[in-house]
């Protein structure tokens, strides 16, 4: 689905976060010269198309203590990944779980699963929990910790016109 | 680690789901944590201060506009690191950026209007920063399990 003008002034005015104030929607509307009613109305309509994925916070991994972020990727053979991924993925501890393509040679892995844990230790314990499911269709394997974190604005719409 | 009361962290869990679209979308929130509306926001703007909450908001996804994401990996010589990440950062395209403990140690995530626009950005960071962007754009998606904890 697109979006039309009216959808993308509310888009970038929500962009950057809503205000925090008791009636933030309110103010969104007057920033951009539109009744309350009508900016609900469409924000329900991008929650329902799944423009919007939900309205809430981003916490900093980091300074909740969740010091060790560890992407774990795998190489599992082609036939195997979906079946797979979906056992992984629903594993309590994996925030994220993708199957996305290699890039040979330099890149084998085709399995994308992300673990955060306090420590370093926690993300090797819980990773052993995935190759553990993997053991069917053995391959290589690794893991890449995040160790800063350069940008996290989340989706910017290019200015227009 | 920065310190957290339990009204902290019982509202940083809350806050991670989605919140009701009404016109004082706090109200309901700050009864069940047994705070003010605006004890409530008092917390939430020192939090977002403090960078525990790096955004509060609507999260778009750019795939259901007509969009795309993708997620792209630079390896990096170690001494242009500072300079890339600011060539990198600067593109409004760039949503966000880590880095990671690999030969592949930048790994940034391209939110896009089109789905040729991350072909087209992508090539663009490759030009400017003369290293390969390696692009790995999801095939299938298992799950999004986004909470985290506090």
């Amino acid at each position: 689905m697109s979006i039309d003008a009216t959808d993308r002034r509310i888009i970038e005015a929500l962009q950057s976060g809503l205000p925090l104030t008791t009636t933030p929607y309110a103010e969104v509307a007057d920033s951009i010269g539109l009744p309350e009613n009508d900016l609900l109305t469409r924000l329900e309509a991008m929650k329902s198309s799944g423009i919007i994925r939900r309205i809430a916070a981003a916490p900093n991994h980091y300074k909740l203590g969740m010091a060790a972020n560890g992407m774990t990727v795998w190489d599992v053979a082609d036939d195997h990944v979906a079946t797979l991924g979906a056992q992984i993925g629903a594993l309590p501890f994996v925030t994220h779980c993708y199957e996305r393509p290699r890039a040979l040679p330099d890149w084998p892995y085709n399995l994308f699963a992300m673990v955060h844990g306090t420590t370093r230790e926690e993300v090797i314990e819980k990773r052993e929990i995935i190759a553990e499911i993997l053991r069917p269709a053995p391959g290589a394997s690794d893991i890449l910790y995040s160790t800063r974190i350069l940008k996290k604005t989340g989706l910017r719409l290019k200015k227009r016109g | 680690m920065t310190s957290l009361t339990q009204t902290d962290r019982d509202l940083i869990n809350r806050l991670q789901d989605d919140l009701p679209l009404e016109n004082r979308p706090f109200s309901a929130l700050s009864a069940e944590l047994d705070i003010t509306e605006e004890e409530l926001i008092t917390r939430v703007k020192r939090l977002r201060s403090e960078g525990i909450l790096t955004r509060f908001g609507p999260f778009f996804d750019a795939a259901a506009m007509g969009g795309d994401f993708c997620l792209c990996a630079i390896a990096v010589p170690p001494d242009q690191y500072e300079a890339v990440t600011e060539q990198v950062n600067a593109y409004p395209e760039v949503a966000h950026n880590y880095e990671r403990t690999h030969h592949l140690n930048m790994w940034f995530v391209l939110a896009c209007e089109t789905p040729e626009a991350i072909d087209f950005t992508a090539d663009l960071i490759q030009a400017e920063t003369g290293l390969t962007v390696y692009r790995f754009p999801k095939l299938q998606e298992f799950f999004i399990g986004f909470r985290v904890a506090a």
